[in-house]
Order: C-alpha cells, then structure tokens, then sequence
C-alpha cells in the first residue's frame, strides 16, 4: 500500500513504483490527482483521485430556486456553459410544461454549436501541447477569442454566460450577432485546413497517437463512455442524432464515427465535428424567426410533483440533468451525469500497458475537464 | 520493414515536416501585419467593452439624484448568492401617510457572480449591469458598496 503523502513509493518484492502525478501538475489541465503505478516505464495501473475541486453544487442546487441554480452549472463544464445551462432549461421547462419560442430554439443551437467550436479549440491546443507542440495552442486561442468576442457582445459574459434561462435566452441576439457569426465561420473554414497541415499530418503528432490508448467498442460501451471518446470507438450516441433536441431534428449534420479506437481516432472525431458544427450554423444563421425570444413565465416557478430528465450532447459528451420536484420553490433533488467522470473511468483501462510518456497524451485526448469531474 | 518502406516513411515524415514549417514560416513573415494579442495596460485608452458586458451591479441616477428603486427587495430574492441587502424606511407622503422607501441599497461585489439575475428581476428597471472590469482594491471591505447615492431620493411617479 502507498501513502498518498508519499511522493514516490516502492512496492517490496517487485519492480513496481507508486508515484502520484498531481494535484497540481500542469498536463492534468486542473486539480486532478493520478496515482500511478509503473514498473520501469510501463504504466501497470492508474487510479484517479478526486475531490480537489468538489464545490457541491448538486447539494447547493437543492437550496436554490429553478432560475438560480442554472447558473451553478457554468462552473462545472466551464468550456461548455452554454450547453449546461440549456440541459438544466430544458430539464426545467419539461417540468412546467413551457414552450420555447422558435427563434429562441434556434438562437440557444447556434450559440451550443459555437461554444463546441470555442470548446474544441481550445482542446485542438492542449493536446498539441501535451504531446510537445507550442504554436497550436496560440492558433487556436486566436480563433476561440473571436468566439468569446461574439459571446461577450451577445450575452455579456465570455465563459460563464448564464443566458439560456427557463422559456428562452436571456437577451434578444446582438444586432452585430449574425454579421460577426458569419465572418467568424469564413475566417474559421480557412483556418481549419492550417490545423490540418500543421498538427494532424505531423509524423511526430501521429506516431505518438496511433496506436495509444485504444478502447473496444464493447469497452466504450460499459465504461459508460459518451461523445467524442466513445465515438472514436465506433459508437454511435450523439444525443443531438439519437434523442433531438430544440431544432437538432430540421438541420443536416453528420455524426462523426471513427472505428480504430485509439487516440488519433478520437482527435479526428472532434477535429470533424468542427466542421460538423460549421455547418450547422451556416444553415441556421440566416433562418433565425423573428418573434419572441423568451416565453412568458411566471416570476416564481413551482414544478408538480415528479421526476424530470434532460440530456444534451456537450462538447465531452453526454449531459443528463435530472431534477426530483416535490412541488415547491426548490428542487429536493439535482443530478448531473457529467461526461467527464464517466470518460475518465475508462482512462485506467485505455493506458494500462502503455509508457509513462504516452499518459499524458490520452490523458488529452479525453479532453478532460476537471470541475466537470468533480462538481 | 523492407528497405523501400523505410526509406517512404523517412520521406513521407519529412514532408509532413515541411508542410507544418510552412505554415509557421507563413505566420513568420507575416506576422507584423496581423497582430492580435494586445498588452493590457497599455492598451487601457482604446479598450472598448461591449455594452452588455456584465462587470458590476450598479443604480442609474438621472440628474436631479434620483433613482428608480422601492425598495421592493425583488432583487435580493433573485440572487442566488445573498449578494444584496435591501433596508427600507418609512417615508411621509404629503398626505401624512407611510410609505415604503429605499434607504441603502448595499451591494457586496466579492460575492457577486454576474449573473444578471437580479436585473432581470426589477420590475423598475432600477438596477443595470456596469461594463467594468477593475475591481481589485487592497482591503475586502472595500468592495461592499452602498450603490443609492447619498442624498438620493425615488423619481416622482415610479411605483
Ligand atoms: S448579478 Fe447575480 S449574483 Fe450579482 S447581485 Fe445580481 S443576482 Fe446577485
Ligand atoms: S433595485 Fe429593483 S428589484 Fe431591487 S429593491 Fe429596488 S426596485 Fe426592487
């Protein structure tokens, strides 16, 4: 046995070495702490332990009314506010019985479908960067502030908007909203051909992919793995095919399956679903209805008695929002299916056998956020 | 591996290589005209905020020092934070009636999340978010601020 507050730890009779990588460690990208066992070079085990970030936020909810716990969940998946504040306005609105007006619905896609850009962009960087390439992660950085830019001038906020609420989107569109979209998207379409030609073709980038960190589909099945990470395993489960929601079920998209399983396959998924999610957008920008952007609820909103489930597909995967009512002001009970937690599960069985030096690099295509983890 | 192999994926690693320089020669060369990041103190003059951006909870006066807030405590029940604390008074009408009325308005910004929530709640539309952004100070209690101006008073006929 190892003690958590020894660094490094031999276990007696074998080769075998117990080290902890974090909690602070700049590639967990956040307050993850993995405790290792190697022997020489090969990873035989890792365990993650968490609880470094945990702020409650299922127990904070149950104190907070429907309109105030919404927020709470930009904390969690901080790269994906948007998509968390619409699982838990969709969850709210199945309660009350609230119709979304059409321009809402299509306003609340494009901002998901923007923030998944944001999202993914930001993690094109990290793994770039984990796997020892600098430059991605400016390139990326610049073509995310623009997205922050349009946020910022729509919602008012860059990272934790809080703008879909129950009936709606918090503000009607900025008058600039769909001018600056749409040089956003001719500015990005470019700059996705430059990622590909300097990162995915990159010998170096794909030989310390290829190959490392494989799951079965079977694997990814029982792990509980959902989004990109599964899909790189040939499983089919976007929520937004499977289960649409707002107007998912009018747009043209494809869902992006890669069968090899392993670390490059995951990379490929998301680098297509950037493009996935150009499309959508550049059919939606311009079909946006007039009308109302909010529907008229009542100041105080008190569900019946019941239970209420929404799931969403976030940039990591699948969201689930499940909300207890007992009829009163409050939830008596919020949980949050996060993807992160399920996919980091599988991250044990994905680098057993590998090198030390490849943990790090399926560690990032995992694409893990540390607070969705850990709420 | 045969030889032939070998001597493909030296080639074929190569010029992966090569392509990636090009792009990062490209920005090389060409980077003086595209400059994006800005160093920020010195770009403070030309900053422009978008209007909307949630920086801070503030009360709009008009020019006589009035307000539009009565102090009704909506806000204060819409934040999820215990961010605001309304205190009332007891006003005279020149009727020699009561009346309900605004005498602090205190505002910890240090527990604040910009949520926007609270403005959102005002009937009156008393309260709006401020696009400021500098908020650190020394001392923590600096930041609990009494946002009714003193001296203020409730604009004639807002209910
Ligand atoms: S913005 Fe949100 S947290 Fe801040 S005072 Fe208003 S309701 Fe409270
Ligand atoms: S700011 Fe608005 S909501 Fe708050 S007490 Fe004043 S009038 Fe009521």
């Amino acid at each position: 046995m190892y003690r958590e507050t020894d660094i490094i730890q031999t276990i007696p009779g074998t080769d075998e070495m117990v080290i902890n990588v974090g909690p602070q460690h700049p590639s967990t990208h956040g307050v993850l702490h993995l405790v290792i066992t190697i022997d020489g070079e090969t990873v035989k085990k890792v365990e993650p332990h968490l609880g470094y970030i945990h702020r409650s936020i299922e127990k904070m909810c149950e104190s907070l009314s429907y309109r105030q716990f919404i927020y709470t969940t930009s904390r969690m998946d901080y790269l994906s506010a948007h998509i968390n504040n619409h699982a838990c306005a969709l969850a709210v609105e199945q309660a009350m019985g609230i119709e979304v007006p059409l321009r809402a619905q299509y306003i609340r896609v494009v901002m998901d479908e923007l923030t998944r850009i944001a999202s993914h962009c930001l993690w094109w960087g990290s793994v770039a960067m984990d796997c020892g390439a600098v430059t991605p992660f400016f390139l990326a950085f610049r073509e995310r502030e623009m997205i922050n830019t349009i946020m910022e001038e729509t919602c008012g906020a860059r990272l934790t908007m809080n703008y879909m609420v129950p009936g709606g989107v918090m503000f009607d569109l900025h008058p600039n909203f769909q001018r600056d979209t749409k040089t956003f998207l001719a500015h990005f379409r470019s700059k996705i051909d430059e990622y590909d030609e300097l990162v995915t073709g990159n010998i170096i980038f794909q030989n310390r992919l290829k190959g490392t960190g494989y799951i079965s589909k079977a694997d990814a099945i029982s792990y509980g793995c959902t989004g990109p990470t599964a899909r790189g395993s040939g499983v089919s489960c976007d929520v937004r095919k499977w289960y649409p929601y707002e107007v998912y079920q009018q747009v043209q998209f494809d869902e992006i399956l890669e069968t090899a399983g392993d670390s490059f396959a995951r990379y490929l998924v998301r680098l297509a679903e950037l493009r996935q999610s150009i499309s959508i957008i550049e059919q939606l920008i311009d079909e946006i209805p007039a009308g109302e952007f909010q529907a008229k609820t009542k100041a105080v909103l008190k569900p019946p008695k019941g239970e209420f489930y929404s799931r969403v597909e976030t940039a990591r995967g699948e969201l689930g929002v499940y909300i207890v009512s007992e009829g009163g002001t409050t939830p008596y009970r919020i949980k949050f299916r996060s993807p992160g937690f399920s996919n980091l599960s599988a991250l044990d069985h994905m680098v057993r056998g590998q090198k030390i030096g490849d943990l790090v690099a399926i560690m990032g295509t995992l694409d893990l956020v540390i607070p969705d983890i850990d709420r | 591996m045969t030889l032939k192999q070998y001597f493909k994926d030296i080639f074929t690693g190569v010029k992966s290589l090569a392509t990636g320089m090009r792009v990062t020669g490209g920005y090389f060369l060409r980077h003086h005209k595209e400059k994006i990041t800005e160093q920020y103190p010195d770009n403070r003059d030309k900053l422009v905020l978008a209007e909307r951006f949630r920086g801070e909870v503030v009360m709009t006066h008009d020019d006589n020092n009035e307000h539009a807030c009565t102090g009704c405590t909506a806000c204060e029940l819409a934040c999820p934070n215990g961010t605001i604390k309304i205190i009332t008074k007891f006003d005279m009408t020149p009727e020699g009636k009561k009346k309900k009325a605004l005498d602090t308005f205190i505002y910890h910004l240090e527990l604040c999340t910009m949520c926007n929530l609270c403005v959102e709640a005002c009937p009156t539309s008393a309260i709006t978010m401020a696009p400021t952004f500098e908020h650190s100070v020394f001392d923590r209690s600096q930041l609990i601020k009494k946002l009714n101006k003193p001296g203020s008073k409730i604009r004639e006929g807002v209910e």
